[in-house]
C-alpha cells in the first residue's frame, strides 16, 4: 500500500512515459540495469515495471545512504525490500587493495544470495549518480552478477530527464515528464572479457537514450 | 450537489452527452467504411479522441457537480499538469531548480486558494506582480547569469500561461453578476463548451474541407477552411445557448466570437513553442489528444479574455 502511494507520488512528479522495446517484461527473474542520475531513479524504474515483474524486483542501493534516518530505512527495508550493499569507494569501507576486492566480493555474494530466492534486481552499475550528460563507465559488479547467475537475462533501461527532476545535490523535486525505456536483454557471451561486456552493456543503455 | 440543481445547466450537459453519443456512432460507422491505411489511422485517432472526450466530460461534470471547490481543485490539477509539461520543454538550467520547485508547490496552489477565497484584488495580480518579482529574485539569488533573462522569462511565462490564465476559468464562479444569482457554473460551462467545440469544429472542418494552410510554418494542420468553419460553428452554438447565460442573443454571439478567436490564437502560440522545441505534442496524458497543454491551449488564452469582458460589461 505504501509502495503504491510512493510510486503514485513518483509518477505525479516524474510523469514517466514507458517504452518497452521488446514487449513488457514478464515476471521472469532478471537483472534490470540503468543509468543513474537521481534518487528517484529506482522508484520510477520500479513503478514502470508491469505488476507481476514489479512484485519480484528489488533495488540494489548504497547502505550508507539508505540506513541514514528512520524513513529511509523503513522505505528501503520494508517497502522496496532493497538489497543494501557497502560501496567500496565510500569512507569507512576498506579503501584499496585486498580489502576493497574483499568488500566487492562480499557485495556480489549478497546480491547472488538475494537472487537465489528468485527475485529480480534493479542495479545502477555506474555506482554513483551522474549529471546526466554522459553515462559513466560501469563497475564490474554487473559482470560478476551475470556470470554468477547464468540463464538470467540482464535488461538495459534508460531513464531520461531524471537529472532535471531531482538532480544530485538537491533534496526537493521539480515535476517534469520523464521517459523510461526498456531495451533488449543481453548476457556475457562465452569467453567475453569483463571490460568488453561492461562496455557493451553501457553502450546498450546509452543507445536507448539516443534519438 | 449544488451544481446540478440548475435545470438549464442539466440541459447543457445533456446536450453535450447527446453530441458525444452522435460522435461515437459516427466514429463507429467511419471505422467500418474506411479502406486506405492513411484514412484508417486518421479514424483510429478520431475514435481515440472521442473516447477521451467521454472521460474528460465525465471528470468535468463530476467536478462541476461537486460545486465551486470541485471546479477549483480540477483546474488546479490541470495547471499543475500543464506546467509540468511546459517546464519539461523549457530550456531551464540547474540554477532554476529552487524557483521551479516553489512555482509548482507554492505559487500554483496559492493562486487557486485565492480564487476559493474570492479575493479578486489579489488573485488578479499575484502572478503578474508578486510571482514576477519572486521568479527574478529567486533566480538571481541562485547565482549564475548564463541566459538569465531567457530562463527567468521562460519560468514566468510558464506560470502566466499554465496557472494564471487557466485559473480564470474557475474564477468565473466568483464573479458577482447582478440578476444572475449563484448560477455562475453556467458561465464556466459556456466558456469550456464554446472553446472546446471550436477546437473540435476546426479539426472537423479542416479534415473535411481543409485546403489552404493558415500558418504552414507553425501548424500544418490549421487551414483557413477549418478556421472559418470552426469559429462560425462554435459561435453559432454559443449564440444558440444564450438562454443559459446572462447575455442577450447578440451579446452571447459576440462573446462566443471573442472566445473562439482568443482560443485560436492560443492554439497557434502554443504550437509555435512546440515547433521551436522540435516536438509534436507536449505529452501523452490524454489518449489521442497529446498532453494536457495540447488540450487546453485554446482555453489558456480564451479564459482571461472572457472573464475580463464579462467583468467589464456585466458587473457593476
Amino acid at each position: 500500500m505504501i509502495a503504491a502511494a510512493v510510486s503514485a507520488l513518483a509518477r505525479l512528479v516524474a510523469g514517466p512515459t514507458v517504452v518497452y522495446r521488446s514487449g513488457p517484461p514478464d515476471a521472469r527473474q532478471r537483472i534490470y540495469f540503468g543509468n543513474h542520475t537521481s534518487h528517484l531513479d529506482f522508484v520510477v524504474l520500479w513503478s514502470a515495471l508491469p505488476a507481476p515483474a514489479r512484485k519480484r524486483a528489488r533495488p540494489v542501493a548504497a547502505r550508507d545512504y539508505w540506513e541514514k534516518g528512520g524513513i529511509r530505512r523503513f522505505l528501503a527495508s520494508r517497502v522496496f525490500r532493497a538489497v543494501l550493499i557497502d560501496r567500496p569507494s565510500q569512507e569507512g569501507a576498506p579503501a584499496a587493495g585486498q580489502g576493497r576486492v574483499a568488500a566487492a566480493r562480499q557485495a556480489i555474494d549478497m546480491l547472488v544470495a538475494a537472487m537465489s530466492g528468485g527475485d529480480s534486481l534493479i542495479v545502477f552499475p555506474e555506482g554513483t549518480r551522474g549529471s546526466g550528460e554522459t553515462v559513466a563507465p560501469f563497475r564490474s559488479g554487473l559482470y560478476h552478477l551475470c556470470l554468477a547467475s547464468p540463464g538470467v537475462e540482464a535488461l538495459p533501461v534508460y531513464l531520461d530527464n531524471m537529472n532535471r527532476i531531482l538532480p544530485k545535490g538537491e533534496s526537493l523535486p521539480v515535476p517534469m515528464l520523464s521517459r523510461v525505456i526498456f531495451g533488449d536483454p543481453l548476457a556475457p557471451a562465452p569467453g567475453e572479457a569483463k571490460g568488453a561486456f561492461l562496455e557493451r552493456a553501457r553502450g546498450a543503455v546509452m543507445a536507448l537514450g539516443g534519438p | 450537489m449544488k451544481g446540478l440543481e440548475d435545470r438549464q445547466l442539466v440541459a447543457l450537459i445533456a446536450g453535450v452527452l447527446g453530441l458525444l453519443v452522435v460522435s461515437s456512432a459516427a466514429g463507429a460507422v467511419l471505422s467500418r467504411r474506411v479502406r486506405s491505411d492513411a484514412a484508417r489511422a486518421t479514424v483510429a485517432n478520431l475514435n481515440a479522441r472521442i473516447r477521451a472526450w467521454w472521460a474528460m466530460v465525465a471528470v468535468f461534470t463530476a467536478a462541476v457537480w461537486i460545486g465551486p471547490t470541485g471546479s477549483i481543485v480540477l483546474f488546479a490539477l490541470i495547471s499543475f499538469l500543464a506546467l509540468r509539461e511546459f517546464v519539461t520543454l523549457a530550456p531551464t538550467r540547474r540554477e532554476d531548480h529552487g524557483t521551479l520547485f516553489w512555482s509548482f508547490f507554492l505559487i500554483t496552489p496559492l493562486q487557486y486558494v485565492l480564487i476559493g477565497a474570492r479575493w479578486y484584488g489579489l488573485f488578479s495580480i499575484m502572478i503578474p506582480v508578486y510571482a514576477f518579482a519572486f521568479v527574478a529574485v529567486s533566480n538571481v539569488l541562485a547565482g549564475g547569469t548564463e541566459r538569465f533573462l531567457e530562463r527567468t522569462a521562460t519560468i514566468h511565462w510558464g506560470l502566466m500561461v499554465c496557472v494564471y490564465c487557466v485559473s480564470y476559468a474557475p474564477a468565473l464562479l466568483v464573479l458577482e453578476i447582478p440578476g444572475f444569482g449563484s448560477r455562475n457554473t453556467r458561465l464556466l460551462v459556456f466558456l469550456v463548451l464554446v472553446v472546446e467545440l471550436s477546437d473540435v469544429f476546426q479539426y472537423t472542418c479542416g479534415k473535411l474541407w481543409g485546403r489552404r494552410p493558415i500558418a504552414p510554418s507553425i501548424s500544418p494542420n490549421k487551414t483557413w477552411e477549418g478556421f472559418v468553419g470552426g469559429i462560425l460553428a462554435a459561435s453559432a452554438v454559443g449564440t444558440a445557448i444564450w438562454w443559459a447565460t446572462p447575455f442577450s442573443v447578440w451579446e452571447a454571439g459576440l462573446m462566443s466570437l471573442a472566445i473562439t478567436l482568443a482560443g485560436f490564437a492560443g492554439g497557434l502560440i502554443l504550437s509555435a513553442i512546440k515547433r521551436d522545441r522540435g516536438v509534436k505534442d507536449y505529452g501523452s496524458f490524454i489518449q489521442g489528444h497529446g498532453g494536457m497543454l495540447d488540450r487546453i491551449d485554446s482555453l489558456c488564452f480564451a479564459a482571461p479574455i472572457f472573464f475580463h469582458l464579462t467583468r467589464y460589461f456585466f458587473t457593476p
